[in-house]
């Protein structure tokens, strides 16, 4: 057989067992909560025997062979043999993240098996072999440790080959769990010319010496059911043997927890697309083809008696070009649940930890969302559920002295407004404390009181960086990183964040990001005779200075006064040494933007006007450039470039440190 | 990038587009030329060494163009209707090289290629393959995966660092 690369197949593989992984991990949550349905343990008993599979079949051995045990146990649940229980749920939970782990670092080229997972692997062997529970039907096979071994008489029917399955494959699986002697009965076998050379025609007697269980062997067979003749025969010991567990092969070298590095390294995006989007596309290009054969015949020039026509293309033209373009966007769309879904999971855990009952409701799960947005937008989110539950939500016995229900409700909620979205995470907790966050205010000397401010104003504070009330710092949040982080991680992506709460009564984040990072709205300002765009989400407001308003400081530097602040100015063609046309202040425009928090004055020649641009990568062919996030291309075919204005402000805060 | 047109070269004459920079002849590995376009007019990028002149649009890339004239310290020709940018990959980068004149594409068989003397030409002798000649005329064969990597990547890298440096001090 052509020995084909298998390796091409490896990151499919990857990001399909990660899928399987989160189907398992929502179907043992609802389990959790005591659902009954057969079906859901049939769907994690699925994903496992995939990911064992498919690990199995890439030579992910240590994969395969964590997977393996805990497919046993949840074998065990499907057929009656043990009932469901927390413990078991709990087990299979914690599996799921350590096989996650171990195909990260399998994909890395690492040996998949950690100090981790064999003691996690050691509790599932021992809940599988004895465990707790007792066997609720004990099957013929039932006295497990007695067995010695299995001879397994394997004859595949003549098509078993072209089902996809593979003998050599599923004798290295039984290989994994210990010596395994293959006799091949080849009397079956053809003369050369009557040969069909995609027909099995072999027959195998297999030997394995190790006291497995009956459905971990039988299990290797589970996908050639019906393809084959087998019988599995135990031989017994002829004295109780020492119950071996199932033998699994196990790296010793431990890795450390390197994982999370290499999941982010091995982030090389690809999307998943409905094959409608596609169809959609191709619908779309195709109109798009005849709308530009009917241009062609105007080759020539148009008369007048064409006119209509060659207007009514140029119209169809625009249309369908409008068309392709949502298209297109709409393949970078996902939907919010992808990030939502992994909330039931640390809500469950982070409630268990703090010996609080919380219910998460999820609405809006079918959201879309670009690509780029959701896979930033996951740790701003993780932050602001920790710290409702930490903080926000309180304990049964304060709620109930409240008079609310013992149980506390978070919510989160993603929705379309205008051309935004907005995800908002709620609480019914406690709600802000306005003089605890005053008094902490002050005491950090953020303000000097904080008399005459709204609610709004004081809620604003917490985003304040170094700010947090939690009176102790816990292993969960209130080291006083939390929401200054939440904050810039959301403006990197152009959105912003508001705060509501009502003392007594919760606290709602308000998330509001743009519907893709791929195309901004802009400002165009020019500057000498090149074009820079302003993004819109930056932009305060633009202002004629009067050069009285301009006060210069030691070093250079020029401050001007905007309503009560005196905020620094800088001068695009000084930063990016070009030339200006307008030296003097009060001839161009300044244009209050704000980064980081922080707001400064950009001195351009005059403001063109307002557009959408669509961002093209600098990076790609050239290199990264400060003050600069990318460029896009005018409507005349010229390129303008984007400025960067969280990178300004860096630039002018190092100016002014200088 | 520069691997195919070596292989064959091995087999059999490989081409090379000339162009012309000043007196000199210059050839440039046909394999990682892309197209030949007129001079249009480019943006401007900020923190760019001087004979980076900007970056253009080609089909929706955006696409850094250097002057190969100040890039070897040859004084800046006026740009004109003959003025020619020719659009090269390397290494999967594109980028675009101003030439005084495209002239034609010129065989060289493997054997033909000599070893530069240094004999003051106005390029560096590291960016040059070799030399070889066509008829009277002598071509020198530029390295063009060298052009802008990896010495040129180190000085964008060294101008940018001394940007922030400027920056901070």
């Amino acid at each position: 057989m052509s020995k084909v690369d298998l390796a091409q197949f490896h990151k499919a593989f990857h990001e399909e067992s990660l899928d399987g992984l989160d189907a398992m991990e929502q179907a043992l949550l609802a389990l959790d909560e005591g659902a009954e349905d057969p079906e859901l343990i049939n769907v994690v008993f699925r994903a496992a025997h995939s990911i064992k599979g498919g690990a199995a079949t890439f030579g992910f051995n240590d994969v395969a062979a964590f997977t393996h045990v805990a497919e046993n146990l949840m074998d065990e649940v499907r057929s009656g043999r043990r009932p469901m229980e927390k413990a078991v749920v709990e087990l299979l939970l914690r599996s799921g993240d350590i096989i996650r782990d171990m195909l990260s670092l399998q994909m890395a080229g690492q040996p998949g098996a950690t100090t981790e997972s064999q003691t996690l692997l050691a509790e599932l062997s021992a809940m599988v072999s004895g465990g707790t529970a007792a066997p609720v039907a004990a099957k013929a096979a039932a006295p497990a440790e007695a067995v010695e071994g299995w001879d397994i008489a394997f004859r595949p029917f003549d098509y078993l080959l072209k089902t996809g399955n593979d003998p050599a494959r599923m004798f290295r699986e039984l290989e994994a769990l210990g010596p395994l002697t293959t006799t091949v009965d080849a009397s079956k076998l053809p003369a050369l010319a009557d040969m069909d050379p995609t027909a099995s025609y072999l027959a195998y007697t297999l030997r394995l010496d190790a006291g497995a269980k009956r459905a971990a062997v039988e299990g290797v067979f589970d996908w050639v059911d019906g393809d084959c003749d087998l019988a599995v025969t135990p031989r017994l010991a002829a004295a109780p043997a020492s119950a071996p567990a199932p033998v699994v092969p196990v790296a010793a070298s431990a890795a450390p927890r390197a994982v999370r590095e290499v999941a982010t390294s091995s982030e090389a995006s690809s999307v998943r697309v409905g094959i409608e989007k596609i169809d959609m596309l191709i619908n779309l290009v195709g109109e798009l083809v005849i709308t530009q054969a009917m241009l062609t015949q105007f080759d020539d020039g148009v008369d007048a008696s064409q006119l209509e026509m060659f207007r009514h293309g140029l119209a169809q033209l625009g249309r369908h070009t409008r068309e392709l373009q949502e298209s297109v966007m709409s393949i970078r769309m996902l939907p919010i649940s992808t990030v939502f879904n992994r909330f039931p999971r640390l809500v469950r855990d982070l409630a268990q930890k703090l010996d609080k009952k919380v219910v998460l409701d999820l609405r809006g799960e079918t959201t879309e969302l670009d690509k780029t947005v959701l896979e930033k937008i996951g740790d701003p989110l993780v932050h602001l559920v920790r710290n409702a539950i930490d903080h926000g939500l309180e304990g049964p016995a304060k709620r109930t002295a409240a008079g609310k229900s013992d149980t506390g409700t978070l919510r989160m909620e993603a929705f379309h407004r205008g051309g935004s979205i907005v995800v908002e995470v709620g609480d019914d907790g406690a709600g802000l404390n306005r003089d605890a966050i005053v008094a902490k205010a002050i005491q950090r000397g953020i303000i000097a009181s904080g008399e005459g401010m709204s609610d709004d104003a004081v809620a604003e504070l917490i985003f304040e960086a170094g700010f947090s009330t939690a009176a102790a710092t816990t292993d969960l949040s209130g080291r006083g990183v939390g929401m200054d982080v939440v904050r810039r991680n959301v403006m990197d992506l152009g959105g912003t964040v508001s705060i509501r709460s009502v003392y007594g009564k919760g606290t709602t984040f308000t998330i509001t990001l743009p519907l893709t990072l791929a195309i901004i709205d802009g400002l165009t300002a020019a500057v000498g005779s090149e074009t820079y765009i302003v993004p819109l989400v930056s932009i305060v407001e633009s202002v004629q200075v009067k050069a009285d308003a301009v006060r210069s400081v030691v070093g250079g530097g020029e401050l001007f006064r905007f309503r009560d602040e005196w905020l620094p100015i800088v001068r695009l063609f000084d930063v990016f040494g070009c030339e200006g046309e307008r030296r003097a202040i009060q001839d161009g425009i300044v244009i209050v933007v704000e980064g980081e928090g922080t707001r400064i004055g950009l001195f351009a020649d005059e403001l063109i006007g307002q557009q959408q641009a669509v961002v093209k990568s600098l990076e790609a062919n050239y290199r990264r450039v400060v003050g600069i996030s990318g460029a896009t291309i005018l409507a005349d075919g010229s390129v303008a470039l984007i400025t960067d204005i969280a990178g300004l402000v860096r630039l002018q805060a190092r100016r002014k440190a200088a | 990038m520069n691997q195919p047109a070596s292989n064959a070269a091995t087999a059999e004459a490989a081409q090379y587009l000339s162009v012309n920079l000043g007196n000199e002849e210059y050839g440039v590995d046909i394999l990682a030329v892309r197209e030949i376009r007129g001079w249009t007019a480019v943006t401007r990028i900020p923190q760019a060494p001087p004979y980076v002149l900007g970056v253009l649009n080609l089909r929706g890339a955006i696409v850094p163009v250097l002057d190969l004239r100040l890039r070897f310290g040859l004084a800046r020709e006026e740009y004109t209707a003959t003025t020619v940018c020719v659009i090269v990959t390397v290494a999967g980068r594109q980028f675009g090289v101003v030439v005084d004149a495209v002239s034609d594409v010129v065989e060289v068989a493997p054997d033909g290629v000599r070893p530069v003397p240094d004999m003051g030409t106005t390029v560096d002798t590291e960016y040059l393959k070799g030399l070889t000649s066509v008829g009277e005329r002598m071509v020198l064969l530029l390295d063009v995966d060298r052009l802008l990597q990896p010495q040129d990547a180190q000085m964008l890298d060294a101008a940018l660092a001394a940007q922030e440096t400027k920056a901070v001090a």
